[in-house]
């Protein structure tokens, strides 16, 4: 192709420094007070790898800049006190109610400020779009195996932003104290009072009294506007440093080793990809603020203690607690003149806790049960780590049953079910339905990975049917392109192939270090983790492969251009002479 | 682009620990159309400036609207204004996103470029280096041979701590404070504002009820008359008091067949002619119970579904909560309006560690 003709912008040689142009001038004036051109030389051109998949976690961050915006919009207008107040703004049907300041000015931002409804649905919206995208971009993370090792504290810092970031959605939506959030808050100082020994301690400390007191509002604002957004902030700035320093992961391809990145610069392309998407999802969240109406606190009225609403519910990220609150039996200890909540403690105290903690130290368990020391910036596919994926999908089954059973009672109506016999299966599903997922999805895996070798070694499907002489039909299979063959065996060997454990002694007699108590459990872990694994074909079995294909090539050879009957119907020539049998038979 | 000065410590030589085909290397950059097509190249620089063009409307028509749309109109059901807010303003957003982004595929050069990584280790050196600096500072201050030094300021840092958690004392008063001083009615977690001859009222409009008001089957959602007349002055309770008072004193009163009653031991003269009332405070989590079922007798829970069985002692038939309703001992007052024995049997909410 003549390329001589190309865009100017597509040179690929610097420009000649010679005569400093505005942008040098600045960029000197910069440089000689902060020093800059060190740290931005490499920087500016920084390599990014495209994939659709790296875009998740970008949702995340674009949508914690729009709930900056818009939250910064939200506190012009919003009185966080809990102060009473008779209602007079412009909603007719709550005139003259008695409500607490805070619900006052969520109304005056939700009827009186221009824009003012539209900020706070842009900033829900963007607040579920936050949480919804920082636990699909977790899940991508680990079932491309992006947490290993450099990346394991990149991991932990964004199951903290994770946690963080739910928090800051309960404090947000407990801010305009109306009738469904105050229950939540209600409820939340139940979970409290539910702790051991200090519980009503801790209760009247935050409530400053008697639930509900007049100070809760006020400090969940402090919460909600300066202690979690810093450390969110702080977090995001320590997950993007280390993305930077480590340099993004990427897929195996020709050219793409675990040496190199290969990609586009920061400038112009990412800065342009990424600052265009900023728009987007602002532009998207605008969308949803326009049309999707989201937490109508009019029709829920101010709090009131002595009341409550049918279906009441949390947002979504705060449902599978809760739906594990509610199939948990109720059983409480009464022992020494003090009550143990067994019921409310295990579900919301003690399973988030230790999920949360699970969900943290998955890199670390992961790394002691492989053993594995090396760096790792080549994804792998999740079929290619069954024993990992399968586990994922374990607790996102775990989730979503506790998440559905947060919603037993929409279930019960809209099923026309019982709510007790719903209830009674949730019990027992939250517990068998991660085995069976756990057990489908890494025979899944390993069906694909033997998939993936039937592809090597047999070439692909084409869909051309041949017929024999002898009647015999066949497919035809032909060679896998040779950059496909090179993506699809670009893994590593699994370690513990069919079962065997790590020998005492190596090939050399060299004995193997010394293991620790747990070694035993490692070893079996270790079995799990990758005896039934599909290896990559060895290079005799590929030449194996190859040699017989080419046989049956040959064989079919022979038979070009005599497809089966039907094949002469293929709309490129006339068949009007043709006939499907032997017309004379 | 690369810089490989550094030694690559750590890095498997490829992504494969045994390469059965070649690596292929980049495939080689395929020039798109705009790049050789002037004409593809003028029609896509047109693209994006449409697209900015269509942004700028989009905020004018958002200014537009800001100032003449009014706050009541509505159209297709929806508040005109917030719609005509939001569809601008996204379309302002989503045009200049859209716009760059074509920029970006279309106009910039998309020749890929290769970087080369670089352990995420420092060096040997390096590292030796700042432990022999580390070392040396240790050294100078001495830490190590002035365990005095040491030990004391760890100990006085750490007493600093202290105080972050002390200064935080004045959040709230302790249960027993707020029990023992009884600064409103109905102070402290084992306490409502019920007491002996408290009329049961209706809720929001705070009329008494004579047992005669209720039919069979009938649930009446009912408050202590305190709300209304509990002042020092007999003026109604307000703000926080108010709120207090009905997070726990919330009751339902219900009436059914006498005979269908199973009172629970030593209860058997807390009703009034089939009419009994319960608190409504979930003993679960606390939250208002709501849901009656008429025919069952059965109370249940919106928030986590348990149920309670007001025919038997408000007993737990389902759902999470461990302990049933607590009951509000009725009578009728010399005027025949339905009142109190006294407060309820037992702590109203959800259970806390000191109630036993």
């Amino acid at each position: 192709m003549d390329t001589t003709k190309v865009a100017d912008t597509n040179g690929t040689q610097p420009a000649a420094a010679s005569k400093p142009g505005r942008v040098g001038t600045l960029a000197t004036w910069a440089d000689e007070r902060l020093g800059l051109a060190t740290a931005m030389k490499k920087n500016l051109r920084k390599v990014f790898p495209d994939h659709w998949s790296f875009m998740l976690g970008e949702i995340a961050l674009w949508s914690f800049v729009v709930l900056l915006l818009t939250g910064v919009f939200l506190t012009l207008w919003f009185t966080p006190s809990m102060g009473e107040t008779t209602y007079d703004g412009t909603y007719e049907q709550l005139r003259g109610i008695q409500m607490s300041e805070a619900f006052a000015s969520t109304l005056r931002i939700s009827f009186d400020v221009r824009g003012g409804l539209l900020m706070r649905q842009m900033h829900h919206w963007a607040a579920m779009l936050f949480v919804a995208s920082m636990m699909v971009h977790l899940l991508r993370v680990w079932f491309t195996g992006a947490f290993r090792k450099p990346r394991e504290l990149n991991w932990v810092i964004g199951c903290l932003l994770l946690l963080l970031g739910t928090l800051e959605g309960f404090t947000g939506y407990s801010l305009p104290d109306d009738l469904l959030s105050g229950t939540g808050i209600r409820a939340a100082d139940g979970f409290i009072k539910a702790t051991p020994v200090v519980g009503t301690y801790m209760s009247f400390f935050l409530f400053g009294g008697e639930f509900p007191g007049e100070s809760i509002i006020p400090r969940l604002y402090t919460v909600h506007v300066l202690l979690i957004p810093g450390l969110l902030l702080a977090l995001i700035g320590a997950h993007m440093l280390l993305l930077v320093y480590h340099k993004h992961t990427q897929w195996p391809g020709p050219g793409r080793t675990e040496k190199n990145v290969v990609g586009f610069p920061m400038l112009p392309v990412y800065a342009a990809k990424a600052g265009g998407f900023f728009f987007i999802v602002f532009g998207v969240t605008a969308l949803m603020g326009a049309l999707l109406s989201i937490n109508p606190v009019w029709k829920y009225g101010p709090y009131d203690p002595s009341k409550v609403t049918a279906g009441s519910q949390p947002d979504w990220y705060m449902g599978w607690p809760d739906g594990a609150l509610r199939i948990m039996p109720g059983i409480e200890t009464h022992i020494w003149g003090v009550t143990i909540s067994w019921n409310v403690m295990l579900p919301i105290l003690v399973l988030p806790m230790l999920a949360f903690t699970v969900l943290l130290l998955l890199p670390f368990i992961d790394a002691w049960v492989t053993g594995d020391k090396r760096d790792h910036h080549l994804l792998y596919r999740p079929r290619n780590a069954p024993t990992r994926t399968a586990l994922m999908v374990a607790l996102m089954t775990m989730y979503g049953l506790f998440w559905a059973a947060g919603g037993n009672d929409i279930i019960a109506i809209k099923l026309h079910a019982s709510i007790n016999q719903i209830t009674y299966f949730m019990r027992a599903a939250v517990l068998v339905g991660p085995i069976l997922a756990f057990v489908i999805t890494r025979r899944w895996c390993i069906s694909l990975q033997r998939k993936d070798n039937e592809t090597l070694l047999h070439g692909y499907e084409t869909g051309i049917i041949m017929r024999s002489a002898e009647g015999g039909y066949s497919e035809r299979h032909l060679p896998l392109p040779e950059s496909r063959a090179y993506v699809l065996t670009a893994r590593d060997r699994d370690p513990v192939a069919n079962g065997e454990v790590t020998p005492e002694v190596d090939a050399n007699g060299v004995a193997a270090p010394r293991k620790g108590r747990l070694a035993g459990l490692r070893d079996r872990m270790r079995t799990v983790m990758w005896a039934d694994n599909v290896q990559k074909p060895t290079l005799e079995e590929l030449e194996a492969g190859h040699h017989h294909a080419d046989h049956e090539h040959e064989l079919q050879a022979s038979l070009d251009g005599h497809a089966a009957d039907g094949h002469q119907f293929d709309g490129h020539h006339l068949v009007s002479e043709e006939h499907l049998r032997d017309p004379h038979h | 682009m690369s810089d490989d000065s550094h030694e690559l410590m750590n890095l498997p030589d490829e992504g494969v620990t045994d390469d059965l085909y070649a690596n292929p290397g980049l495939p080689e950059h395929a020039w798109r159309p705009t790049d050789v097509d002037p004409k593809l190249e003028k029609r896509a620089e047109r693209q994006v400036a449409t697209l900015m063009t269509l942004s700028a409307i989009c905020t004018i028509l958002l200014l537009v609207s800001y100032f003449t749309v009014d706050k009541d109109a509505t159209f297709a059901g929806l508040g005109a204004q917030n719609l005509a807010l939001g569809l601008s303003l996204a379309g302002a957003l989503l045009f200049i996103g859209v716009g760059v982004i074509q920029w970006a595929r279309k106009l910039m050069a998309d020749h890929e470029i290769v970087e080369m990584r670089h352990p995420a280790a420092s060096s040997q050196e390096d590292r030796e280096a700042t432990i022999a600096a580390l070392n040396a500072g240790l050294e100078e201050s001495g830490i190590g041979r002035r365990p005095l030094v040491r030990n004391s300021l760890l100990g006085a840092v750490g007493l600093l701590g202290l105080p972050a958690i002390v200064m935080l004392r004045d959040l709230g008063p302790t249960p027993n404070q707020v029990a023992d001083a009884q600064d409103y009615p109905g102070a402290g977690l084992e306490n409502t504002v019920w007491e002996e001859g408290t009329r049961v009222v209706r809720d929001v409009v705070g009329t008494p009820i004579r047992p005669g008001d209720l039919q069979i089957g009938d649930l009446v959602n009912a408050e202590p008359e305190t709300l209304y007349n509990g002042g020092p002055d007999g003026e109604p309770l307000e703000g926080v008091v108010l709120q207090i008072a009905k997070s726990k004193a919330a009751v339902v009163v219900v009436r059914m067949e006498p005979e269908e009653i199973t009172p629970a031991p030593g209860r058997e003269n807390w009703n009034v002619d089939g009419i009994t009332s319960y608190s409504k405070i979930c003993t679960h989590v606390g939250c208002p119970i709501s849901l009656y079922e008429r025919t069952t007798h059965h109370l249940l829970c919106p928030c986590h579904q348990s149920t309670f069985d007001l025919a038997d002692a408000g007993r737990v038939v389902f759902g999470p909560a461990a302990r049933p309703l607590p009951q509000l001992p009725l009578a009728v007052d010399s005027e025949g309006y339905l009142v109190a024995q006294g407060d309820f049997n037992e702590p109203v909410g959800p259970s806390f560690w000191e109630r036993g």
